[in-house]
């Protein structure tokens, strides 16, 4: 069902959704890993600007991803 | 004889790890670097029991790998300084992220303490920890702590001493990887095994996960071993064999190795009554940064900083502006009049200091409230806010607080860049932030604004110089961005803090050590400089006359008046005949394309290198004024009424206006270039910075007034 997936910059505010993909390199990759987000986990949007930075919440931390961040990761409904 | 113990304290960012530094060792601390870096080391002391402990603060990090220089620099301390312990600080409330740190930590086979802070606020909120399971499930000692309280710091340190004297019997574990990737751990292990230096300094188990997960400065060390081309193979191997096996990278699968590692762990050993945390901060955050207003309350936040660092630190600059007045009457009085010795001791020394000391009052008090911002979690937010905005000049949210201080004084702001965390994002925003118009350029418009243009468009001249300074420094950032330091704007992550009230000993503390380390490097380099350019405009010190001044005076020493206006006459002769005098001329012909190829204002610029507000002072003796300030009536008519050779005027509104571009945009000041040079830790860049500001000087003060002309306005 590769149609569901889509960027977490589409995902309004409150919502919550589940990490796909995370196009990047393997730094990227790492460091948002080591801060607690990676595929197939749950996060939910706090606050968002329109298709700039937002505010996830994942587990118990409040990240904000900076513009062009959300156009980079693919999260899917629950 | 009181036993020696290193400590060095480890943890997430937010973690309230420099709360509990700042608890262990008080005012007991100072700031260096670690060598080679721009990251701050910071160490400090304290008596506990029979022991000298001395406690290290490494960089806040989420993990040890090798993609950022504060997770080397974190990691190269534990692993060649062998600390006696080290202190993993857990944000209670966060648990399995804080934890995945403390599991690398587990793999370096590092003694470990676990110190679970802000337990108060995770426990209000629902969580129970069962301690001793847990720590066994660990394998490493817990603590429960409150840094701000100062809970649970004695029996944290009982427990650091415990483990250094062997006194804890704990099994120590490590995160497993499943049956596969163990599998090919053994492999690698096997061969890193036969390396015996190696094995010596480094875990075989640690050496392995990390080149598993590709880090380049691991698998550089093991380039230098004999066996490299055998153990490189094998995990070139095992690589594709996983990625084959488990369709994942090897990363990807440590990563979930230790995660499961830890919630296993913690399901066992932690309960939580709650579902979700609405937390205090969420509320304060749906107004802070509303997507409306977001924005203006962060620009009133921003000027109420700018007022109050300006309205607290006017009346302590008036203070030390008197008393360094003070000081230089009193010892020139003990010196022989009009020497070169007075004038070295007044004029150079005390002057230098002063202009060292001019800055402290802001300085301090800027950095006092950047300390709030950031101690109360602000600051995070504003990088939020304006992050959209700063990422279409290539840079991102970060970048644009230290733009802002600019404003007020560059070198709190070129220090401020330290919370970026890219290197060609700080570098770009140091290097634009010079045009960032500072408070000391402000007497230079002043004097001219006021003296060639109606008071009625005043305001607009002066607002275009601002803003002007602001559209160079975008295009410049543009530029840098795209041919300097290339490459795409690094992403933008960074953890939101909870909001918090800043403690009163945290300000401080912070204040202290920014402003301290001004005063300690930045500050020999000004008094330098300052000293440089007393000479060049104080020396041949009796040069040939035009005149017998002192005959003259003598004759007239009953017209006061007569008397001042020799000494102007003299004082502007011997500036004019001074190497700085004589470098002017010589530079003055470099002014011509842009209008004011005059020799004095080309002294008053060079002067301006101390500090650009020199120019005015500079221009006050030439024109024979004496001490003359902005506002000074007198010095507006001198320029007014100052001509060429020829006999037209030398100045017009189009050429001041372009002579002001030009104050606007030229070399910074010598106390910027100090700290671009501290902070780069290279000359490389403040030379540059000088070269570049100073052409695009040229050119711009170029463009407005030859396109002037064209337009027929000059």
């Amino acid at each position: 069902m590769k149609e569901n997936f889509f960027p977490l910059s589409l995902v309004p505010p409150g919502k919550e959704v589940i990490v796909v993909a995370i196009h990047g390199g393997r730094g990227l990759k790492a460091r948002l890993s080591d801060m607690g987000l990676k595929e197939g986990i749950k996060l939910k949007v706090l606050t968002s600007y329109s298709s700039g930075p937002c505010i996830i919440l994942v587990g118990e931390t409040r990240l904000v991803l900076g513009y062009g961040m959300a156009q980079k990761i693919f999260v899917k409904e629950e | 004889m009181p036993k020696k113990l290193t400590v060095a304290l480890a943890g997430n960012p937010n973690s309230g790890k420099t709360t509990l530094f700042n608890v262990l060792t008080g005012m007991h601390q100072h700031v260096g670097n670690y060598p080679g870096v721009t990251v701050e080391k910071k160490e400090g002391e304290l008596k506990y029991k029979d022991y000298d402990i001395t406690v290290v603060d490494l960089p806040g990090i989420y993990s040890l790998t090798a993609h950022s220089i504060d997770e080397i620099v974190a990691r190269n301390f534990v692993i060649e300084e062998k600390p006696d312990i080290v202190i993993d600080i857990i944000d209670s409330s966060n648990l399995e992220r804080n934890l995945y740190l403390a599991t690398q930590f587990m793999e370096l086979g590092v003694p470990l303490v676990l110190a679970f802070n802000m337990y108060d606020l995770a426990s209000k909120q629902g969580l129970e920890i069962d301690k001793v399971k847990l720590s066994e499930l660990l394998g490493a000692p817990i603590v429960f702590t409150v840094a701000t309280k100062k809970n649970g710091i004695n029996e944290l340190l009982d427990e650091v001493i415990n483990l250094a004297e062997k006194k804890t019997t704990i099994r120590k574990i490590t995160p497993g990887y499943g049956k596969e990737a163990e599998g090919e751990i053994k492999k690698i292990e096997a061969l890193l095994l036969k390396d015996k230096d190696l094995i010596q300094k480094y875990p075989s188990r640690w050496l392995t996960v990390k080149l598993l997960e590709g880090d380049s400065e691991v698998i550089k060390k093991i380039k230098e071993s004999e066996y490299s081309n055998q153990i490189l193979k094998q995990v070139e191997k095992s690589t594709a064999h996983l990625i084959n096996i488990l369709g994942d990278t090897p990363e990807a699968i440590i990563a979930d190795g230790r995660y499961g590692f830890i919630s296993g762990a913690c399901s066992e050993a932690v309960k939580r009554n709650y579902e979700e945390r609405h937390t205090i901060s969420d509320r304060i955050d749906k107004v802070l940064i509303n997507r409306i207003l977001g924005l203006p309350i962060f620009l009133v936040v921003m000027w109420l900083l700018f007022k109050f660092t300006f309205a607290a630190s006017a009346p302590l600059c008036d203070w030390l502006d008197k008393g360094m007045g003070w000081l230089g009457d009193k010892i020139g009085g003990l010196l022989p009049g009009g020497s070169a010795i007075q004038s070295l001791v007044v004029d150079g020394i005390i002057g230098g200091v002063g202009s060292v000391l001019s800055f402290v009052p802001i300085i301090f008090l800027l950095f006092l409230a950047m300390a709030f911002l950031e101690d109360s979690g602000y600051m995070a937010r504003a990088a939020f806010i304006m992050d959209k905005l700063m990422h279409k000049i290539g840079l991102n949210g970060r970048s644009f607080i230290p733009m802002l201080l600019g404003f007020g004084c560059n070198l709190p702001a070129i220090m401020a860049t330290r919370t970026i965390e890219d290197r060609k994002d700080r570098l770009v925003t140091i290097l634009v932030n010079p045009f960032m118009s500072c408070g000391a350029r402000l007497p230079v418009y002043t004097l001219f604004i006021g003296a060639f243009f109606s008071e009625k468009i005043a305001g607009n001249v002066l607002f275009s110089l601002y803003f002007l300074g602001i559209v160079v420094a975008i295009i410049m950032a543009k530029i840098f961005r795209k041919f300097l330091l290339k490459g795409p704007a690094a992403p933008f992550v960074m953890e939101l803090p909870p909001y918090r009230v800043p403690t009163i000993k945290g300000l401080l503390i912070h204040m202290w050590e920014r402003g301290v380390l001004y005063l300690k490097k930045a500050g020999t380099i000004i008094f330098v400089g300052c000293t440089l350019v007393w000479f060049l405009s104080n020396f041949p010190w009796n040069p040939q006359y035009s005149k017998d001044y002192d005959a003259l005076i003598e004759q007239a020493k009953d017209n006061k008046e007569m008397v001042t206006q020799l000494e102007n006459e003299k004082a502007a002769e011997k500036l004019e005949k001074s190497y700085a005098g004589k470098l002017g001329k010589a530079i003055a012909p470099v002014f011509k394309p842009l209008g004011f190829d005059d020799w004095k204002i080309s002294v008053g610029l060079v002067g301006g290198f101390v500090a650009k507000e020199i120019v005015v002072g500079t221009l006050g003796t030439l024109h024979s004024i004496g001490k003359a300030d902005e506002k000074s009536e007198s010095l507006r008519q001198a320029l007014q009424n100052q001509t060429r050779p020829d006999g037209n005027k030398m100045f017009n509104p189009l050429v001041a206006y372009a002579l002001l571009v030009f104050v606007l945009l030229y070399i910074p000041c010598v106390a910027t270039i100090a700290v671009i040079k501290r902070e780069t830790n290279s000359w490389r860049w403040p030379i540059f910075a000088a070269f570049y500001t100073t052409l695009v000087a040229w050119l711009m003060a170029f463009i407005v007034y030859q396109g002037g002309r064209l337009l027929g306005l000059g």
